[in-house]
């Protein structure tokens, strides 16, 4: 009954935040920083693990190619698959649900435990629309981190490749442009975007109706962190279902 | 003016306010005392609009709240100030920033308007050369005035105060209170402030609501609250000897 009245309770968000909207010009800012808070600064940690990701696909998978008739480019071919899919989208969105949705949970929750979230209802201002629609509309802009890391990713294989002697640099040149189909890029951004409105608004709704103090805000980014992976990892299946089933 | 009729509030099976009357004059600093658990936040609440009230009347000037469509609601909001009792500043923001933030809200003003107002409002609040620090640089007394500054730079019709004097020492405590009852002397706002601190009650209490289990149990002046023989009244601010002291010295004194 809880679960049921917290998903209401989520889409009434999702209403509100488009309700009374802020001054453009305060907005802006509002905007602006949290591009820089939730995606620039995300994008070290995208880079890092895009790149050693690609390659620990790379090594697996050239040494799980044990058949002499399988060709070597197919080793290119499977990296650039599985980062375009997965890894790059889903995986990155759910190392994302730690550090940005903790983020945003921890940051909102202490706005709620030391009353300024009271402060700005009282002056008549939208919280919701102050607070959680910058940042949805800041994530809009995660794909362009996604697009970073997609390339990364093939980057950090084709280097474990080379350089760990698996393939020749050829071989993994013709395997990665293999084949290629456009849609997969759409379905990839497709799902890009919605997980990043779920990576702003599930954090957001966490901390913006969490109850208690400091200890409470702890509590509310760890299961914040739970269910923001958990509705990735759903829709994630449901929308792969949907458009390459 | 705000007037409170028959004002109700439960939660759940609790049932906090049980038919509260108030009214609260402009230019009055009125204090709402009693023991905690008693109903003055809830009570505050549900007058800035926090709390839905489950039945009364809460009219501002004349407007009944109830009545009052969202956009009115937030014209109205923007005529009030609040003072939390934990100042609630914006710790992202400069103290500068956070007494402009009403103004960049609401008003069309340039910036070197809204920061003319700010220098205004915070040299009145004796803050002169804090300008561009952090909340979290401040000590407690300064941020009670940064959030009192961040009250009044609209020029509201109407103030409120959550303990003002939390957690600050006497003197800062008192500083405050006077600085609270001259703005609203000067500025003639409605003044409400939700208190446990009998200091307050005797040094700035034009007006006092006593709340006891969510009913009003007595109201007065600060010169009334010495001779009233209320017995919750009495049992409530004369708790300390300290107090017991004041109060027979006031009565032999006065008789």
């Amino acid at each position: 009954m809880t679960y049921l009245s917290n998903i209401g309770l989520y889409f009434l968000m999702i209403k509100e935040m488009f309700r009374k909207p802020t001054k453009w010009s305060v907005m802006k800012g509002l905007i602006l920083k949290d591009i820089d808070d939730l995606v620039i600064g995300s994008l070290g940690i995208v880079a890092f693990i895009s790149f050693f990701v690609g390659g620990v696909i790379t090594i697996q998978t050239a040494l799980n190619i044990t058949n002499p008739l399988i060709p070597k480019y197919l080793v290119g071919f499977a990296t650039r698959q599985s980062v375009i899919l997965e890894f790059a989208p889903t995986f990155t969105s759910i190392i994302m649900a730690g550090k940005v949705g903790s983020f945003i949970t921890s940051s909102i929750g202490t706005m709620r435990v030391t009353e300024q979230i009271d402060a700005l209802e009282v002056m008549g201002i939208n919280s919701l629309n102050y607070l959680v629609f910058p940042k949805a509309v800041a994530m809009m802009l995660y794909p362009f981190a996604i697009a970073i890391g997609m390339f990364l990713g093939i980057l950090g294989g084709m280097a474990a490749c080379v350089y760990g002697g698996y393939t020749t640099l050829e071989d993994y040149i013709t395997g990665v442009q293999m084949d290629f189909n456009g849609f997969h890029m759409t379905y990839s951004f497709l799902k890009t975007f919605v997980f990043a409105f779920i990576l702003a608004t599930i954090p957001s709704f966490h901390g913006f109706y969490m109850k208690g103090g400091a200890l409470e805000v702890g509590k509310a980014s760890t299961t914040s962190f739970v269910w923001t992976s958990v509705v990735i990892i759903l829709i994630n299946y449901i929308l792969t279902d949907m458009l390459l089933g | 003016m705000i007037e409170v009729k028959g004002l109700h509030k439960s939660f759940g099976d609790a049932h906090v306010l049980k038919g509260i009357d108030a009214y609260f004059e402009k230019g009055e600093t009125s204090l709402v005392i009693g023991q905690s658990g008693s109903g003055k936040t809830v009570f505050i609440k549900c007058l800035l609009g926090l709390f839905p009230y489950d039945k009364g009347i809460i009219s501002y000037d004349g407007k009944i709240y109830s009545d009052l469509s969202e956009n009115q609601k937030r014209d109205l909001r923007a005529e009030i100030g609040m003072v939390f009792q934990g100042s609630a500043l914006f710790d992202s923001m400069t103290i500068q920033e956070n007494v402009m933030f009403p103004l960049r809200m609401f008003t069309k003003m340039s910036k070197s308007e809204m920061e003319d107002r700010a220098d205004v409002v915070l040299k009145r609040v004796n803050l002169d050369d804090a300008h561009n620090k952090m909340p979290s640089e401040a000590s407690g007394g300064m941020q009670k005035r940064v959030a009192i500054a961040r009250a009044i730079v609209n020029n509201p019709k109407y103030l409120f105060c959550d303990e003002p004097n939390s957690g600050l020492d006497p003197k800062t405590a008192i500083v405050i209170d006077n600085l609270i009852q001259e703005i609203t002397d000067e500025y003639q706002i409605v003044t409400v402030i939700n208190s446990h601190d009998m200091n307050s009650v005797m040094e700035i209490g034009e007006k006092i609501v006593f709340l006891q289990h969510g009913h009003k149990e007595w109201e007065g002046s600060k010169e009334n609250i010495f001779k009233t023989d209320n017995k919750a009244v009495t049992d409530f601010v004369y708790s300390s000897e300290l107090f017991k002291k004041v109060r027979k010295m006031y009565l032999e004194g006065t008789n």
